[in-house]
């Protein structure tokens, strides 16, 4: 029994996780390799359309690996390689949608709903206590109505 | 009255969201199908070679000069197999250039496929490695494109093309930017 689990945790710690990236594909300088994975990792594979191109194995995000690479070592930027692309693919092609006119909604709308949440319970909030402390010091009965009540207590008595 | 209809503005909100997200559903809008930001843009300048000897390829001057249909196709691509008889009929019903380029393809592949299943295209480039394809925009064969006679990108297909797509959006351009020339 404990030999299994000592088996099974060997094997999943030594073997190697299945990389989407080729040998062939990486570059020989490990800085330059390493900003590409960076990279390749907020770049959407157009095919697959939920994995990164470093994740995907479609022809199409091999090709933009290598060209991602080729333009790393071509000395771009890395906001270069991304307005190259998006140039091409348009903003889908970003893990990440930019901060923009289009997008400001986006990013900030769930902050503004929530903001405009935490309002309105605070309305709420303070509307009740202005109302119980209200109901703490109810308005004292006038003579009239205390006539009244006398009144009718007495009728019930008597019909019991 | 006015905190009654505050009551109603979550539901008219999630309407709103409802709405959204089942038009798309209702009009079966394929996600999938993004929109090309290569619209109105000039078509990339490649000098693809030509596939077939004694048929020209495509260099950037090819594609300006009058309204035509760029069709990326590959013989190892399923779907291009289906759109074929299609761009086979547009070549023999219609004076529609149609130019192709033929993406990262075998060459004897592309010639048998050309073969057996007919050449509908005027001219036809090699983009071997693809490259002209991702300056295109192309993110999976098959997909046409319109050019105008300026060379500008105007409409993008993307997957097979349907003899719908080809009666309700694609001829219809074709002819305002004809018109639009003259």
């Amino acid at each position: 029994m404990i030999r299994s689990i000592i088996m099974a945790l060997l094997v999943a710690v030594l073997t190697a996780p299945a990389f989407a990236v080729e040998p062939g594909e990486m570059l020989k300088d490990p800085a330059l390799e390493a900003r590409a994975r960076e990279l390749s990792k907020e770049i959407r594979c157009l095919v697959c359309q939920n994995q990164s191109i470093d994740d995907s194995n479609a022809g199409l995000a091999k090709d933009l690996r290598v060209i991602l690479r080729e333009r790393l070592v071509a000395g771009d930027s890395d906001s270069e390689i991304k307005t190259f692309l998006v140039e091409r693919y348009g903003d889908f092609v970003l893990l990440k949608p930019p901060v923009k006119a289009e997008t400001l909604f986006l990013w900030y709308g769930p902050f503004a709903i929530g903001v405009l949440g935490a309002i309105g319970v605070a309305v709420f909030l303070l509307r009740r206590r202005d109302g119980s402390a209200v109901n703490e010091a109810p308005v004292p009965l006038t003579d009239d109505e205390r006539k009244r009540i006398d009144v009718l207590l007495s009728e019930q008595d008597r019909k019991a | 009255m006015l905190n009654r209809l505050l009551f109603l503005l979550p539901l008219l909100i999630f309407a709103v969201i409802a709405g959204y997200f089942t038009v798309p559903i209702l009009t079966k809008k394929d996600p999938h199908i993004l929109p090309s930001v290569m619209i109105d843009k000039p078509a990339p300048p490649h000098d693809l070679g030509p596939l077939l000897e004694g048929k020209p390829g495509v260099g950037p001057e090819a594609l300006r000069g009058e309204v035509k249909l760029v069709n990326f196709f590959a013989s190892w691509c399923g779907p291009c197999r289906l759109e074929h008889p299609i761009l086979m009929r547009l070549a023999a019903e219609t004076d529609l250039p149609l130019v192709g380029i033929n993406y990262k393809d075998q060459r004897d592949a592309a010639l048998v496929w050309l073969r057996e299943l007919g050449d509908p295209f005027g001219r036809i480039g090699v983009d071997g490695d693809g490259r002209a394809a991702i300056d295109w925009g192309v993110y999976g064969v098959p997909e046409t494109y319109v050019v105008d006679a300026g060379g500008h990108i105007r409409y993008r297909h993307v997957g097979p093309l349907t003899a719908q797509a080809l009666k309700e959006t694609i001829l219809p351009m074709v002819e305002h930017l004809r018109a639009a020339k003259g």
